[in-house]
């Protein structure tokens, strides 16, 4: 049951989502990088739908175990990468915001 | 299929179009470090779109399970983020790289069970997309880890050459595509645990013989291989939100490594083919070096900074590990009360990370505004009474510029030479990571000032408070 039509599809999404990624990325100033590597670390985690999907249809014992290991590796570069990055943009002030 | 499950997976295609626009909306947003923040926020909000979105829209069971996972991976998460030290970002970085490459791959695994128990009839676009997915995964998780070791100085950072890797990675090459092709005629779990089992050897073969120095580089290629792993688990569950945020982190570690190798001069391929600084290495420390330096105190250097109009510091690795930026903050804050024009020249390998001093400096409550990259701030040095070299080597050596036979020839570096005078804080007279002596030293206007920057610092800052 290979669907041709559904495959175009999902490569002209993901072709457009990497020319758009990189419009966007291009013009995240080099003072940022690091935030920006960790919060593509969170981002990255957005296998946490894969994760639950596995997990939640999986028939037997052993896909359970799977998607509930991807699910806890997945919600650690979520909530890590989102928290952390947060952390640091906490931190960059300019000057005359500084109390 | 009835109406109302064609109209909830529309209603969840929905929901995950929104997400991909809060994504792309975030990361937009840290085009600039005043909107930063909120765009990180924003995409936060994208992720809880897409998972209520999948939760509500699929019929899902076995919930101890899901809700166990959610529970430990938070833990986890939470306390590594709020633990980690500045310093140790990158490694820190380096794991959730790993991590994502993991879970990916583990994702792959549990459809391909599910496929193989529901009969085994998988279709050829599935097979392979589930091999990618596991390939790049696989590699993500060992390369990070070995990456991550390297870091901590768990691992040997010097690039380790095996003499015939080569002959071995073609072979791991070869059992990838084999196993692949195997899997496509008859679906079942050996082919794919034999992928996974060499993924995971693959990744480890890469990365060991890439020397410490070049770890940057590394950690934002794994970067974007955990977004490609995602973006393959995509295709596998025929899933937009996942394709199109998989691609976003893809084409970010890209760039990031672009970036990177750009500021090394150097490619990809040979970043990648290792072994860079032994030979090197070797060679520029077989010569006793005897030219004449000119070594200073801390009161002299507090004298030259006290009554100099402009100073710029340049800050490297070494000022992250002396601990050094709160000292450094401490003395631009009282050159500052002078008059004294005080800015950072912030070279782009400059760190362990892409931006990494960035971050160190301003969690010293260094504003960002005084953070100059290289194309900024190199005018500026001419006119310049006093540069400040803390912990940097490599990145202002002007033999980059000149000595066609230097291993770091062509690499952009910055113009510290230019400035009136240069203060140089470093440990000793050893060389650079990439293992070159550095020609700044010898000059006339440079003045080594040799010891802990942390300590040279506070002296210099108790020696221009008594001034």
């Amino acid at each position: 049951m290979f669907d041709a039509e559904a495959l175009i599809v999902a490569l002209t999404v993901f072709v457009l989502a990497i020319f758009i990624g990189y419009e966007v990325i291009t013009k995240v100033p080099p003072t940022l990088h690091t935030p920006l590597m960790s919060g593509s670390n969170a981002i990255s985690g957005i296998v946490i739908v894969g994760a639950l999907l596995v997990a939640g249809q999986a028939e037997g014992i052993t896909g359970q175990i799977l998607g509930a290991i991807a699910i806890g590796l997945a919600m650690i570069n979520v909530v890590g990468g989102f928290m952390v990055t947060d952390r640091m943009l906490k931190m960059f002030k300019r000057n005359g915001d500084r109390l | 299929m009835s109406t109302e499950a064609l109209l909830s997976i529309n209603i969840t295609n929905l929901a995950y179009i929104f997400a991909a626009i809060l994504f792309i909306v975030g990361l937009k947003k840290l085009g600039s470090p005043a909107t930063a923040r909120g765009g990180n926020r924003l995409s936060s909000l994208a992720m809880l779109v897409a998972v209520l979105a999948t939760v509500l829209g699929n019929d899902l069971m076995s919930w101890e399970w899901i809700i166990g996972g959610v529970l430990i991976g938070s833990a986890i998460g939470t306390y590594s983020a709020r633990k980690i030290a500045m310093t140790d970002m990158p490694q820190l970085v380096a794991v959730f790289n790993g991590f994502g490459g993991a879970a990916s791959a583990v994702v792959a695994a549990a459809h391909l069970v599910r496929l193989i128990d529901a009969g085994g009839d998988i279709a050829e676009d599935v097979s392979i997309t589930i091999m990618a997915s596991v390939i790049v995964g696989g590699v993500t998780l060992t390369g990070s880890f070995i990456a991550y070791g390297k870091l901590q100085g768990l691992v040997p950072t010097r690039p380790l050459l095996m003499p015939i890797r080569n002959v071995i990675n073609v072979a791991l090459l070869i059992g990838m595509i084999a196993s692949t092709v195997w899997l496509v005629i008859d679906p079942s779990l050996t082919p794919f645990l034999i992928a996974a089992g060499i993924a995971l050897a693959l990744g480890i073969l890469v990365v060991i013989p890439i020397g410490g120095a070049d770890m940057p580089v590394v950690i934002a290629l794994l970067n974007s291989y955990s977004g490609i792993a995602g973006a393959a688990t995509g295709f596998v569950l025929g899933n937009t939100v996942l394709i199109i945020a998989g691609s976003l982190v893809g084409a970010s570690g890209l760039i990031l490594t672009r970036i990177m190798t750009k500021a090394m001069n150097r490619s990809l391929a040979n970043v990648m083919l290792g072994g860079f600084g032994v030979e090197d290495g070797a060679s520029a420390s077989g010569e006793e070096e005897t030219r004449p330096i000119r070594s200073i105190q801390a009161d002299d250097a507090a004298m030259m900074l006290a009554y100099a109009q402009s100073v710029i510091f340049v800050p490297g690795y070494g000022l992250a590990v002396a601990q050094a930026q709160h000292q450094v903050r401490e003395l631009a804050d009282l050159l500052k009360e002078k008059g004294i024009s005080v800015r950072y020249a912030i070279h782009p390998v400059a760190g362990r990370m892409p931006g990494h001093m960035n971050v160190l400096l301003a969690e010293a409550n260094v504003p960002y505004d005084e953070l100059k990259d290289l194309d900024e701030i190199n005018g500026e040095f001419a006119r310049t009474d006093v540069a400040v070299v803390i912990g940097a080597n490599d990145v202002t050596n002007p033999s980059a510029r000149t000595d066609k036979s230097s291993p770091i020839y062509g690499m952009p570096i910055l113009n510290v030479d230019a400035a009136q005078s240069v203060i140089m804080m470093k440990r000793g007279m050893s060389a650079g990571f990439a293992g070159v002596q550095n020609e700044l030293f010898f000059l006339d206007k440079t003045m080594m000032l040799f010891g802990d920057a942390k300590d040279s610092v506070e002296k210099i800052v108790s020696e221009v408070k008594d001034l």
